[in-house]
């Protein structure tokens, strides 16, 4: 039997991470992701979990990748320049095959911009924010509910593909309160463990079979190096031309490879659609919105609302261009996933873009508009 | 004695080691091999975290769990790693450019903290890994490649910073005196709570060279030369100390322990959920 229980989007981040695993914290107050850092530091005691408050927020990147490297399902959350500064960690744990999950409750920026306002606009620096070429995966919520399943699925990702998952929440839906079903059963996947012992072994080698390492935990008999460095199979550095490019493949093929496991979207009114609109994370309610009125209007116009962002979910949205007329995307910010968008539809529909970068909501009202242009 | 402790303790398969010929960094690291094989620790259980720098490097050739993290991050990463996992014995090594420039702010919070961990900073005055740039410890008036008409800036007492941020344990070594910097050490892992050992290394192919200080046997002997014992310090006036390097046990405390305290929280709520 689920629950029901009313909850905030940035709550239902804590409360799905712990029914997950999740056992430690590590953040930095900064709005509007702070109730996050509140919430883990209530609860996770509770269930024998740590959480600490660190000096910055490259401090606590660090600490969640070191809570991690003991074999401990790891968590940090933040906002805006918060953000900026986990990026030169986030690249480390890239690197070094690290699971962890940051979340990103986005405000409006740049800078200090409009800190308790909503926006999108770190849809770009969540793919390419750290330094050199890298795997991510990007995961967006669209409502409470979404945020406690997802965040699961963000575990569940980063565990299996020993990657760190960036959670891309906004304002929007972090301080959103809904009432939401707790599951009872939920699918969690932990990371694959081979115990080698000793000392002469290569940690960063494949399994057949297996698409990440398999390093057991600290502390445990498996003795190894990680580094950041451009390393070979046993975690050494190495300045070998034929290593990095092995070791770089690898980590981009990791995700590449898996794009049909990793990358989902919710699709909606889509079968008789000849618009449709694209959006994700707390945009996507007022679109839902338009999309009724526009409907009832007789207009034969669904939603395509990419759960992954990165990996972009390319097939889906090329196979959708070539069924449509008109693709609208719509995102709080000048224009970012419309890159990728532009990117895939080329010319196979119109497409038109419908942003905001003032802090406020763009609402049902302008959407329909934009549905109904020629 | 020493290549038995190289067959125990180190990645022989990585040797030799990078560092430069003169280099005060092996000394170091064998006197935390040696503290850690006269405490007789489990190799399974020690994990060794560093920063970024040629002293940083020292722990891909130990065989511990070792974790090479980004620059001035070490400790950052070393508090997750005990607060997650308390029972490991956490040893970070590091060099004064990373620990009290970059990661200056990580070392005072994990100071004031008392994270139960040893840090061992390689204080070679310098930036040796990019070449000789000025560090927060190059004595005023020194030359280094940023530095080119002498240093203006006041150097750190890493030591004393970190006691002042709240270090329950601080300690000094020298590279010519690996017999008491190896007690430093010892004495350091026994610590319970957050202490931090400088260990003054030299840098013969950038800080000496540019500062005309000799080869490193020329480097050591002026350690040998101006090196006091804390005990007989404490009788000198600040005059006196000048340019001297002050060594052996400095500060120590007893704090509670920041794993020790949040395990208590744990077990209140398990008693009282």
């Amino acid at each position: 039997m689920s629950k029901l229980v009313l909850m905030q989007g940035n709550e239902a981040c804590v409360e799905g991470a712990i029914a997950c695993g999740m056992r430690f914290f590590a953040g930095y107050p900064i709005t509007p992701s702070t109730e996050i850092a509140e919430r883990c530091a209530f609860r996770l005691p509770m269930v024998k979990g740590h959480f600490i408050q660190m000096e910055d927020e490259i401090a606590s990147m660090a600490a969640v990748i070191g809570a991690s490297v003991t074999g401990v399902k790891s968590m940090t959350a933040t906002s805006g320049p918060g953000f900026s500064l986990k990026q030169e960690n986030i690249g480390y744990a890239s690197a070094a095959e690290i699971p962890c999950v940051i979340v990103d409750v986005q405000r409006s920026g740049p800078s200090t911009g409009l800190p308790t306002s909503p926006s999108q606009g770190d849809v770009m620096q969540s793919r390419w924010g750290t330094h050199g070429d890298h795997p991510i995966i990007v995961l967006s919520p669209s409502s409470v509910s979404e945020t406690y399943s997802l965040i699961i699925r963000a575990f569940n990702l980063s565990e299996k593909y020993r990657t760190p998952v960036i959670f891309l929440m906004d304002e929007m839906v972090g301080h959103l309160r809904e009432g939401i079903e707790v599951p009872d059963n939920i699918e969690i996947i932990n990371r694959k463990i081979i115990n080698r012992e000793g000392s002469k072994h290569r940690p960063y080698s494949i399994p057949e079979g297996e698409c990440a390492p398999v390093f057991a935990p600290f502390g445990e008999g498996d003795r190894y190096n990680i580094t950041g460095l451009i390393h070979d199979e046993s975690g050494f550095p190495t300045n070998s031309h034929i290593e990095a490019n092995k070791m770089l493949t690898r980590l981009m093929k990791k995700i590449e490879d898996n794009i049909e496991d990793i990358a989902t979207v919710e699709e909606k009114y889509i079968d008789d659609a000849d618009i449709a609109v694209l959006c994700y994370g707390g945009t996507t309610r007022g679109v839902l919105e338009a999309i009724d009125e526009a409907r009832k209007k007789g207009i034969h116009v669904g939603m395509f609302r990419p759960v992954t962002l990165w990996p972009f979910p390319e097939k889906e949205l090329l196979g959708l261009s070539k069924k449509i007329k008109k693709l609208i995307v719509v995102e709080h910010n000048y224009g970012q996933i419309l890159l990728e968008a532009e990117r895939v539809v080329k010319n196979h529909c119109k497409l038109k873009f419908l942003g905001r970068v003032d802090g406020t909501l763009i609402s049902p009202k302008e959407i329909l508009k934009v549905i109904k242009e020629e | 004695m020493a290549s038995q402790l190289i067959e125990k303790y180190m990645r022989t398969e990585h040797l030799p080691h990078i560092w430069c010929p003169g280099c005060g960094n092996g000394v170091i690291m064998h006197s935390v091999v040696r503290a850690i094989d006269n405490l007789k620790l489990d190799k399974n259980n020690v994990c060794v975290v560093s920063g970024i720098g040629c002293s940083s490097r020292a722990a891909g050739y130990l065989d511990f769990n070792t974790i090479h993290t980004t620059h001035g991050r070490a400790l950052a990463f070393a508090t997750g790693i005990k607060l997650a996992k308390p029972e490991l014995e956490v040893i970070v090594i590091a060099g004064d450019g990373d620990i009290s420039a970059i990661g200056g702010n990580h070392l005072i919070h994990a100071a004031r903290r008392n994270v139960g961990m040893t840090v061992v900073v390689i204080n070679n005055n310098i930036y040796g890994m990019t070449g000789g740039q000025y560090s927060p410890t190059t004595p005023n008036g020194e030359f280094g490649t940023t530095a080119p008409y002498g240093n203006i800036d006041r150097p750190f007492d890493i030591a004393a910073l970190a006691a002042g941020a709240g270090a329950s344990y601080t300690a000094r070594g020298t590279i010519y005196n690996p017999a008491q910097t190896t007690f430093c050490i010892q004495k350091g892992i026994l610590h319970k709570g957050f202490s931090l050992i400088e260990c003054v290394s030299v840098c013969p192919i950038y800080y000496g060279r540019k500062n005309k200080k000799g080869n490193a046997v020329d480097m050591i002997k002026w350690q040998r030369d101006n090196s006091i014992p804390f005990e007989k310090a404490e009788k000198m006036s600040p005059e006196e100390l000048k340019g001297k390097l002050v060594t052996g046990v400095l500060s120590h405390t007893n704090y509670p322990e920041y794993t020790s305290e949040y395990a208590k929280i744990i077990d209140k709520l398990e008693d009282n959920p």
